[in-house]
């Protein structure tokens, strides 16, 4: 192993600025990465906020027994899909229309008879599969509770925000893979690079007995060091670029450290995995 | 030591290279591999080396066959198997002794006897003087010696030199040859291709396979000496 480290760290000084240009290119395809991740998370924050928002409200008949109705209430918040329920008085709704609805104060304050429906406010948890598991609980609500008159939970926008949080995550995956794709296709060349520099050397390994892991080592030290090395850097710049932007454009979240040590870790795999599928490649083909 | 059975070898661009050529190379032995260029001598070292396989018959290396040889017993054996080249074939950025230690460190040899067999590999080629030196400050001769002593590292059963002399003046190819008999005194067979029928010539007692287009024409162990 002694000799492995030693010749991968013979590489970087032997052609410093080859390796240097390997580390930048790996460098430049993970801080775009690091960029879109920055972005998608802000969105998925974003998301999130509005998800925190998605309500369902169950409008109650005037009748309702307050007995079926507490235990209804009970009954929907132990629901995995909801997050809390509030049963809103008629004289509550009132008083809400009145502060929310100021331009019909005049109206709401003269009036005899109290038009506003009691109801059962539904609040959901974030991250639901789906307006359709948001309809699929409205719907089990008024199957089951004769006294809820109607249900409304806004299905239009809701349907928009899900479709938005389904993009967002394709093209997070999509973009993901085309940079992971090009970052190994910069490690094998890097490493396709290295194994030709070193191709006497490779020779006289395998004329005197070196087996063929040991032929392969160095270079696949060499191509995990790469992609540590390329990875610190593009955290570094994307690091760089985010303080920037928030601190003139706009106000953006850094992305969570578990985000951060996977990229890591994707990164110095990926160099190890591209570096392994260079060396198995490229030693054949110097025979 | 070396048996070679019915070997055939062809190449997809090239066409047959060798065409049932069998001999047995026993230990201790010294003998001349003959022939004019493209004759099949490089094939025969190469096929030796368990660097190709044979078409067709059987190549068997101490013990190991090249029908059944796995790609780790290969390493094994090449660390049996000492190889030098007319071209000598030297790292240009090492040292002389640099070279040498080159073939211990990449099998495993712990550096405490790297250290020490370096230094009596280079005396025994008689650069002891010159350990130090890089390739480009050393002669042609000089070099070949260098070669030698890597080639001798894990004191093989048997060292194949192929045109080990044919970028040397004719007073550097007798002192190789003189090396490469005081090896093969030491107990290591030694097999030399060369072009060289002078070199044959004056050595009247020891053993010639002539290769004519792939086929072994002649072998003085089976016909007598010329």
């Amino acid at each position: 192993m002694a000799h492995s480290v030693r010749e991968a760290v013979n590489a970087f000084r032997r052609a410093p600025l080859l390796t240097g240009l390997s580390a930048a290119m790996i460098a430049l395809s993970l801080f775009l990465l690091g960029l879109f991740g920055v972005v998608a998370h802000n969105i998925r924050q974003a998301l999130e906020r509005v998800e925190a928002r998605v309500e369902i409200i169950a409008y109650l008949r005037d009748d309702a027994d307050p007995t079926l109705v507490q235990a209804a209430r009970t009954d929907i918040a132990s629901y995995p899909e909801v997050r809390d329920v509030l049963h809103v008085t008629k004289e509550q709704a009132l008083a809400r229309a009145r502060e929310d609805l100021s331009e019909f104060r005049t109206i709401f304050g003269t009036i005899e008879e109290n038009p506003l429906p009691a109801s059962l406010d539904i609040a959901l948890r974030p991250n639901q599969q789906g307006a359709d598991a948001v309809r699929a609980v409205a719907e089990r609500i008024t199957s089951l509770y004769p006294f809820v008159e109607d249900v409304r939970f806004g299905d239009e926008w809701l349907d928009r925000v899900y479709l938005l949080r389904r993009v967002a995550g394709a093209a997070t995956f999509a973009l993901g893979t085309v940079f992971a794709i090009v970052a190994a296709l910069i490690i094998g060349a890097a490493v396709r690079i290295s194994i030709f520099a070193r191709r006497e050397e490779i020779e006289i390994m395998r004329l005197v007995g070196a087996t063929e892991g040991f032929v392969r080592r160095p270079f696949l030290l060499e191509g995990f060091a790469t992609g540590i090395f390329g990875g610190m850097l593009a955290l570094f710049a994307t690091w760089g670029v985010y303080r920037a932007a928030s601190s003139r454009l706009f106000d953006l979240e850094w992305m969570p450290p578990e985000w951060i040590i996977g990229g890591l870790v994707a990164g110095t795999l990926l160099g190890g995995f591209a570096s392994a599928m260079a060396v198995r490649r490229h030693l054949r083909e110097i025979g | 030591m070396i048996r070679l059975h019915d070997v055939h070898k062809e190449y997809a661009r090239s066409g047959l290279a060798l065409n049932a050529v069998s001999f047995e190379l026993r230990k201790s032995e010294f003998c001349f591999l003959t022939g004019h260029s493209g004759a099949g001598k490089s094939t025969i070292m190469r096929l030796i080396h368990m660097a190709e396989k044979p078409t067709r018959g059987e190549v068997r290396v101490s013990g190991y066959s090249s029908s059944s040889i796995r790609p780790r017993e290969v390493a094994l054996l090449r660390r049996k198997i000492g190889y030098v080249f007319q071209d000598f074939r030297l790292l240009e950025d090492r040292t002389a002794s640099e070279n040498v230690a080159f073939a211990m460190e990449v099998t495993g040899v712990r550096p405490a006897v790297i250290r020490s067999k370096v230094g009596r590999l280079m005396a025994k080629v008689g650069l002891a003087a010159k350990a130090e030196a890089m390739p480009g400050e050393l002669s042609g001769g000089e070099r070949q010696r260098v070669a030698i002593a890597r080639a001798l590292a894990h004191d093989p059963l048997v060292l194949l030199a192929d045109e080990p002399t044919g970028n040397l003046d004719e007073r550097a190819t007798w002192a190789i040859f003189d090396l490469f008999r005081s090896i093969n005194t030491s107990g290591t067979s030694v097999l030399l291709a060369t072009h060289n029928l002078d070199l044959v010539r004056k050595n009247t007692g020891m053993r010639v396979l002539e290769l004519d287009h792939g086929s072994l024409v002649y072998d003085s162990a089976v016909d007598g000496k010329t």
